[in-house]
């Protein structure tokens, strides 16, 4: 038996099932952070000089920042220093110049998490661009979409091909000196998507990127940037998965939107990284800056499920800045062993007419902690701005706990904020008449809490929902004792 | 006088406290590591997450010197008798600066084991109680509070017992000068079953900027039945800081009314605890803003026992560049099952720089509960002035009729007949003097 | 009574009522019916003018007076009255207040004396005893945690102290029972007399039961496009709407 079948063993054997490691050759870079860390990862990229001084501002900065106490987590402190900020799978020659040429590892890696690549198996109507720890290993889809000149490409490749785009966008919704993850993210973000709509245009297929986390020890910092020009639209779904391992991972990503006039971004997030054990041992750490600017009549709209991860910090944020243009955000988020959740949304209004929507669901299971923090801001020439909140909470088990952290703060008379939250547990009457009409505990638990996040499926695509779906039910295994 | 001669001539609050340790008395320790303690943490700024909101840059331009003496001004009780609530049938015992005014207070016989009177005086036997309940909260007001109050109530109602009549405190600001500071302390001890009825009333007499600093520390034994009614009406130049620590057993009943209509910068911090099953506790709140007044209430209500209800209902209108701030925590402890909670907080905006900050929080480690809470900022409701304009009313008068019963949600829960009724009349016409209604 | 003409009226460009013509005489009872989105709240809400709603042409008549220039009070006090299909929840403002300066401020309009708080006590205690409605209701906030039938009835009870001309009843038959239905029917009988007037809007025949009608309408994409006697809802009842909205087609 070698190593490889131990480690399906091991993940039949868990609940997990994304929990196995690739065994490839991977190039990565010694733990630590310093200048010459930033310098190695962007010549390893070919960067242009711009970029590689935004990158040390970046670091300097964050050199004097503090780690964030104010989340409703808890977790050691995280030595910056014994991580690796670069870990890719090692290229044959100039690496491969399409997917054909992609070691049939990481192919069969993509197959085995549902990801199919290459040609023949690929999901119809969507187009998937792959990241493998550091790196984008691929693209599907390209030609066709560049027929309709989308851009969908690896960040570093839209940095060699497409210069003008990134430093015009870059940085302009999430400065390298946001917050402390988003600086360190500046700094060594690694690789991540790029995509560009042009105006009027209607993107043809959804777009996903997949993530996966698979050496040890390294951090994953990637970075997206979607710019959807006047009057277009576009689709975008994220993965992630990552191996099960006893130590904790950092995974700090920053995503910037940019929806000009008229323009509509929908960004959806299936989040399952290896969520730790029972006793909290290993799990991503996953600290994200996700964030949308609207210009006039545009529209972002944040769909979010979370499953995995040991601690989920995460804000995705719309910045209303254009007359009537309007920011949604929906959540679910389940915490179930010794998960940790902090996540939300801020919906800032400046410009007239804006409205948004929040609409979080968070369900608590086994020791999980699931807290949802959220900011509503009207500034003062924001008239007739619009919010409606609701924030349900679901226990199931007594040694969980859910939290609300609203903030809301109103400076136009004219403003409509709206915000109810409740908590409850699935009732024993409920559960009770499931099984009086014959359906196993279980069974009634995966129904009424997939009644309960009904609202926040309903905006995912189709077949992601489906998937959330069963991933909601299989992170649920054992909540019922 | 200019703030930077007040400084020449007065000392800071810790120098003053040399007089304090002068006239020593049983609760010298307590004073001492009060003002220790306030030493090392010094006033709270934007950046502690619980004054996130509320700056106290009023307070920074001030003295802030304790009233140790008190005040050589005379009143009369016909004065008195002409105040807010100052009518009704009550045991009456009044503050003048912090300082207890026997000449003033009206206290009727009691009946057997109830006290009503000045805490000053009964120092020695409270030595143990006083800061019991407050002890563990961080607030450094407490702290400077310890180390300087003078005077406050006492309160005491026996196991089974009631007040003879509601009493009502009233701490009155001569406000003479800038920079005074009364430090208040009231001690509430209701023993099992005990009932009564409690109003306390702050105002002031001059127009000088002046502060209050108020500890209320509040024992509700198994049964009792408390109604606590607090009219916050002090000059607009004033700084108005309270904290009221609860500690409620089993099956009481505690209902906490707060109008804050006056100040400059007022601040109630209210923490409840809900240490036993079967409490029902209400804080119930009102507060009215306008120019550059800010009315914050911060409250914690603690669900430690099961089956306890408690609900939290705070209406603000706010006008001019005033500001109405709310924190509102529910926390329910994994034991305390069964808990029903539910927060909600009203903001009415009559002004273009006005504003609201309001943070309801839920934070929740039992799993069979139910909690709700709900926060609304906006304007008065256009389907509700359709809806009075059809029944014939024409908009001005459906606007007011609204914003009175928007005010008159809050007030029509106080339960004593009497100062709800004269409740109900000052805030109208609070509401048609000061504020913005068309 | 109530004399509509051409009346043509929409929200934000959307034309909902397209040019409908009805006169209304003192001392009968029209129905208005028609499927979901026909216009028929349109209609009341117009009548009662309600914001937000343009009206584009046309003109209502209410005793040779143009409704269309007032205010939706002054309207109420020349006695036009709306029941609301969803009547508004009103915190903390006291149900008898509310109705006592309401019957005040339509007394004062037609130059009768106001009411003190004993004599209207007295009027609004008989009333609600014909509707069985408890005294405790008085005490509660308007419409503020009623139920259904609570909030339709409360609405038959204010029509009753305010005694309009034009009562116009938006679907007052939606959300209630059989027995609700009935009392809330009987109210309405009870009012009606040889000086005013009622319009009865809804979606089902059932009310008519109750309420009889002298003239029926269907009202359907903003006209109406039949009008008969009561037998008219008895063949909706059996037929449905297709068959009136084929032939208008």
């Amino acid at each position: 038996m070698n190593a490889h079948t131990d480690t399906i063993d091991e993940f039949v054997a868990s609940d997990y099932k994304y929990g196995f490691v690739t065994d490839i050759e991977s190039e990565s870079l010694e733990p630590g952070l310093n200048k010459d860390v930033v310098r190695f990862i962007s010549a390893k990229k070919n960067e242009p000089e711009w970029l590689l001084d935004w990158r040390l501002k970046a670091l300097q900065h964050f050199e004097k920042m503090k780690s964030p106490t104010w989340p409703q987590v808890k977790y050691p402190p995280v030595d910056f220093q014994d991580i690796s900020y670069y870990s890719a799978p090692k290229k044959k020659g100039d690496g491969p110049k399409s997917l054909d040429e992609v070691d049939p590892k990481l192919l069969e890696t993509y197959e085995k998490l549902g990801v199919p690549l290459h040609e023949r198996a690929r999901l119809a109507g969507v187009a998937i661009d792959a990241v493998f720890d550091s790196e984008s290993i691929g693209t599907t889809f390209k030609e066709d979409l560049a027929k309709a000149g989308v851009i969908f490409c690896s960040i570093s490749e839209a940095v060699q091909k497409h210069p003008e785009l990134v430093k015009k966008y870059l940085g302009t919704v999430v400065p390298y000196t946001d917050n402390f993850y988003a600086t360190l993210n500046s700094a060594v973000f690694s690789d991540g998507s790029f995509v560009y709509i042009p105006q009027g245009t209607r993107c043809p297929m959804e777009l996903s990127t997949y993530f996966r986390i698979n050496a040890a020890n390294t951090g994953q910092f990637e970075r997206t940037l979607i710019v959807a020009e006047e009057s277009s639209h576009v689709s975008y779904l994220e993965g992630c998965t990552a191996p099960m391992r006893d130590e904790n991972q950092l995974h700090a990503a920053v995503v910037e939107l940019v929806a000009l006039d008229n323009a509509e971004i929908k960004y959806s997030t299936v989040q399952n990284w290896y969520p730790g054990d029972e006793q909290g041992r290993g799990g991503i750490y996953n600290f994200v800056t996700k964030r949308g600017v609207c210009k006039t009549n545009a529209k972002i709209s944040w769909t979010q499920v979370e499953t995995g991860s040991a601690i989920t910090w995460k804000y995705p944020s719309v910045i209303l800045q254009g007359d009537n243009s309007i920011g949604e955000f929906y959540s679910i988020a389940l915490t179930n062993k010794a998960q940790q959740a902090d996540t939300g949304t801020k919906m800032v209004h400046i410009g007239k007419n804006t409205r948004s929507t929040i609409v979080s669901k968070g369900i608590s299971a086994g020791k999980g902690q699931n807290s949802y923090r959220g900011l509503v801001q009207v500034g003062k020439k924001a008239t007739k701005a619009r919010n409606f909140s609701q924030c349900d909470s679901l226990l199931i088990g007594d040694k969980c706990g859910a939290h609300t952290f609203p903030y809301i703060e109103a400076k136009n008379p004219s403003a409509s904020i709206e915000h109810e939250a409740t908590t409850s547990k699935i009732g024993e009457d409920q559960i009770f008449y499931c099984n009086q009409r014959g359906l196993e505990p279980q069974d009634a638990v995966n129904m009424i809490v997939n009644g309960f996040c009904k609202e926040v499926f309903r905006e995912l695509p189709m077949e992601f929902a489906i998937e959330a779906q069963k991933l909601l039910d299989v992170s649920l295994e054992g909540s019922v004792g | 006088m200019s703030s930077a001669t007040a400084n020449e001539t007065a000392p800071t609050p810790i120098e003053a406290f040399a007089r304090v340790e002068q006239a020593g008395g049983p609760l010298l320790p307590l004073r001492k590591t009060g003002l220790a303690r306030f030493a090392e943490r010094g006033f709270p700024t934007t950046r502690d997450e619980d004054w996130r909101f509320t700056s106290l840059k009023p307070l920074a331009d001030l003295p802030f010197l304790p009233t140790l003496e008190p005040s050589d001004q005379a009143f009369n009780q016909t004065e008195i008798n002409g105040i807010t609530f100052g009518r009704h049938d009550v045991d009456r015992l009044v503050f003048v600066d912090g300082h207890h005014s026997s000449d003033l207070s009206l206290i009727s016989d009691q009946p057997d084991g109830v006290t009503v009177s000045n805490l000053a005086d009964s120092l020695s036997e409270l030595k143990n109680d006083i800061s019991s309940l407050s002890a563990n909260d961080e607030n450094p007001f407490i702290a400077l509070n310890d180390a300087f109050f003078t005077d406050g109530a006492l309160i005491r109602i026996p196991s089974n017992g009631r007040l003879a009549k509601p009493v009502h405190l009233v701490f009155l600001s001569t406000a003479a000068g800038d920079g005074q500071a009364a430090h208040v302390r009231n001690w509430i001890d209701a023993g099992d079953n005990a009932q009564g009825t409690l109003v306390e009333s702050h105002l002031s007499l001059g127009q000088a900027a002046t502060s209050t600093n108020v500890v209320t520390e509040t024992r509700i034994g198994a049964g009792a039945n408390l109604e606590h009614i607090k009219f916050q009406d002090q000059s607009d130049s004033t700084v108005h800081l309270a904290s009221l620590h609860s500690e409620l057993s089993k099956d009481a009943r505690y209902a906490f009314h707060s109008l804050a209509l006056g100040s400059r910068l007022s601040r109630n911090n209210l923490r409840m605890r809900l240490a036993k099953p079967g409490i029902e506790c209400v804080l119930n709140g009102l507060y009215m803003t306008h120019s550059d007044q800010l009315a914050d209430h911060h409250m914690i209500v603690d669900h430690a026992a099961p089956r306890c209800d408690s609900h939290e209902y705070f209406n603000g209108i706010l006008d001019n560049q005033s500001r109405g701030v709310f924190h509102g925590r529910i926390l329910v402890q994994s034991d305390a099952q069964k808990t029903n909670a539910k927060q909600t907080n009203k903001n009415l905006i009559l002004s273009d720089h006005a504003t609201a900050n309001t943070k309801p929080q839920l934070e929740i480690y039992a799993d069979d509960v139910r909690c709700t809470h709900g926060a609304t900022v906006g304007e008065l409701d256009d389907d509700a002035i359709f809806y009075l304009q059809t029944r014939g009313l024409d908009t001005k008068t459906a606007r007011r009729m609204l914003m009175h019963g928007f005010a008159g949600e809050i007030v029509d829960r106080i339960q004593h007949d009497g100062i709800r009724e004269e409740l109900d009349q000052l805030v109208w016409n609070r509401l048609e003097d000061k504020h913005h209604l068309d | 009574m109530l004399e509509i003409k051409n009346l043509q009226a929409g929200i934000e460009d959307k034309p909902i009522l397209r040019g409908i013509d009805l006169s209304v005489n003192a001392g009968e009872v029209h129905a208005i019916m028609g499927p979901n989105g026909s216009g028929k709240s349109t209609l009341a809400s117009v009548l009662a003018g309600r914001d937000g709603y343009d009206v584009t042409s046309g003109e209502v008549l209410l005793q040779n007076d143009n409704l269309l220039n007032l205010a939706p009070e002054e309207r109420a006090r020349e006695g036009v009255f709306l029941a609301f299909q969803y009547p508004v929840e009103i915190p903390g403002v006291n149900s008898a207040y509310f109705l006592r300066s309401a019957v005040n401020e339509i007394r004062k309009h037609r130059g009768e004396e106001e009411l003190d708080a004993m004599h209207f006590l007295k009027a609004v205690k008989t009333k609600m005893k014909e509707l069985g409605l408890s005294e405790d209701f008085l005490k509660r906030p308007v419409n503020t945690g009623f139920s259904g039938g609570e909030k339709k009835r409360n609405e038959i009870l204010q029509m009753a102290m305010l005694n309009p001309r034009l009562a116009v009843l938006d679907e007052t038959d939606s959300g209630l029972d059989i027995d609700a239905l009935r009392i809330v029917a009987d109210g309405v009988n009870r009012l009606k007399g040889p000086d005013n007037a009622q319009v009865v809007i809804t979606h089902y025949q059932r009310l008519l039961d109750y309420i009889v009608p002298d003239f029926v309408h269907v009202l359907y994409d903003g006209r109406i496009i039949k009008s008969g006697d009561k037998t008219l809802a008895y063949e909706l009842e059996e037929k449905g709407y297709d068959w009136l909205i084929q032939n208008a087609a």
